[in-house]
């Protein structure tokens, strides 16, 4: 009975290697995103902070601007708008620029908070015992302020996983359209995207426990 | 480096095109932010104060929203709910239906903490001057939860309109929709993508700058 064509396990077992690779698409978009949304936010959200003002100035605008458009029109903008600048991409990449540039804003965003968050003594006390700027930064106000960082920056990460989902409409093949190629085969509408739900809440639900677990833990370190 | 010829004319000929699916996105996300609130409300209440049995499934509901992908509820609720014998809704309708029970759990968060936030002073006066328990929550607890929650209320009302976007994967004429299409009619990436993202900053930006005024005039002066 279950192993019977139209019965969705039997079904699932035959599109379980196109599941998979959309699940690693979805996977390695989403890690990749994150990985050079964070790196770039850490950045840009110092330029942020301390900048001098015509760099203070664009980063503000940057981030402004593409916290203010849709993800969406960020995806579809960068894969029918890259190929002008002669920037040859396939929809996976031009994805995975969209999502990151995305992910910077608001990496960038919740750094320079959580920067100007932490109390102008610190800052003050690191100056009294002689420390210079960078060093200020890198062993006062940044351990500090990373530690108010996480629970945002897990939201944004989530976001991202789940903002994953928008390359299906550019054609990359992640989980989502995956799913929705099989189901085109056999039209198990419920039960496909049913199992794509469940498999994006256990992610997130897991990765935002953990988060408010660690945070949680953190809390110990108070000045 | 870019040697790109604009025509805006384009722009131009579409431009009424453009307005409706702007204000057909605004409709969607005001009247999604309406029924979310509505949802929103009875979920903070049921999660908050309620018994048992329906603190369970409003914990559930929010969650599973939360972390489930836009676009995976938005193809959930359009082919799934024919599917389950649930038809006669348009794709606009089956679109407002996903982005206010989406909208519902996210209020639900912001007016849980809301409600966490009054102090426990305001509902004992209400009770020393005689009020009832819904009177309590009408004249007393909700005016001031009301007030505290409104800058949450306007940064999701601004997501909420972004959001609408999403409404293009069903072919729901709004602004992406438009857009691509008038990309795919004419060639004029730059032109439709421009314009798309300009009416969306301009409206996102309008919004925000609106009821920040708003809340200048609510706020609670502590």
């Amino acid at each position: 009975m279950i192993f019977e064509r139209g019965h969705f396990i039997y079904e699932f077992w035959v599109a379980r290697f196109s599941l998979l690779a959309g699940l690693w698409t979805t996977v390695s978009t989403s890690f990749l995103t994150i990985v050079i949304g964070s790196a770039l936010g850490l950045v840009l959200g110092l330029v942020l902070a301390y900048g001098i003002w015509p760099l203070r100035f664009l980063a503000r605008f940057y981030v402004d601007v593409i916290r203010g458009i849709p993800l969406l029109v960020l995806i579809l903008f960068a894969y029918y708008g890259l190929a002008l600048f002669k920037i040859s991409v396939t929809p996976y990449w031009a994805g995975v620029i969209a999502l990151s540039a995305f992910c910077v804003s608001h990496v960038a965003e919740t750094v320079r908070g959580a920067i100007q968050s932490v109390p102008a003594g610190q800052d003050e006390a690191a100056k009294a015992i002689g420390l210079p700027f960078l060093k200020r930064v890198r062993y006062v106000i940044l351990p500090q302020a990373l530690r108010r960082v996480l629970p945002p920056w897990v939201n944004t990460a989530l976001e991202m996983v789940k903002g994953t989902t928008l390359l299906s409409v550019i054609g990359v093949v992640e989980l989502l359209l995956a799913s929705q190629q099989a189901i085109a085969r056999n039209y198990l509408i419920l039960q496909f995207y049913l199992a794509a739900t469940l498999f994006y809440f256990i992610v997130n639900f897991a990765i935002a426990q953990l988060a408010a677990a660690l945070e949680r833990r953190f809390r110990r370190f108070k000045y | 480096m870019l040697n790109y010829n604009f025509n805006w004319s384009v722009i131009w000929r579409n431009w009424d095109k453009f307005v409706d699916a702007l204000l057909l996105g605004l409709g969607m996300a005001v009247v999604s932010l309406l029924i979310g609130t509505l949802i929103g409300l009875l979920v903070a209440y049921a999660r908050g104060a309620g018994p048992r049995w329906l603190r369970w499934p409003a914990f559930v509901y929010v969650e599973f929203i939360r972390n489930v992908p836009l676009l995976l509820l938005v193809f959930f609720v359009y082919f799934g709910l024919p599917e389950l014998g649930i038809y006669g809704l348009d794709k606009v309708q089956s679109f407002v239906l996903t982005l206010s029970l989406y909208a519902g759990a996210y209020m639900a968060e912001v007016f849980r903490a809301g409600l966490a936030s009054i102090p426990r002073g305001y509902a004992e006066a209400a009770r020393a001057i005689g009020l009832r328990p819904l009177q309590r929550q009408r004249y007393v607890i909700l005016p001031v939860m009301f007030r505290i929650t409104l800058p949450s209320i306007t940064n999701n009302l601004v997501s909420l309109f972004k959001d609408t976007s999403l409404a293009a994967a069903i072919a729901v004429p709004e602004l992406t929709f438009t857009a691509r299409q008038v990309n795919a009619n004419t060639f004029r990436v730059m032109e439709s993508w421009l314009t798309a993202t300009a009416l969306y900053l301009f409206t996102a930006y309008a919004i925000a700058i609106v009821l920040r005024l708003v809340e200048k005039r609510y706020a609670v002066i502590r």
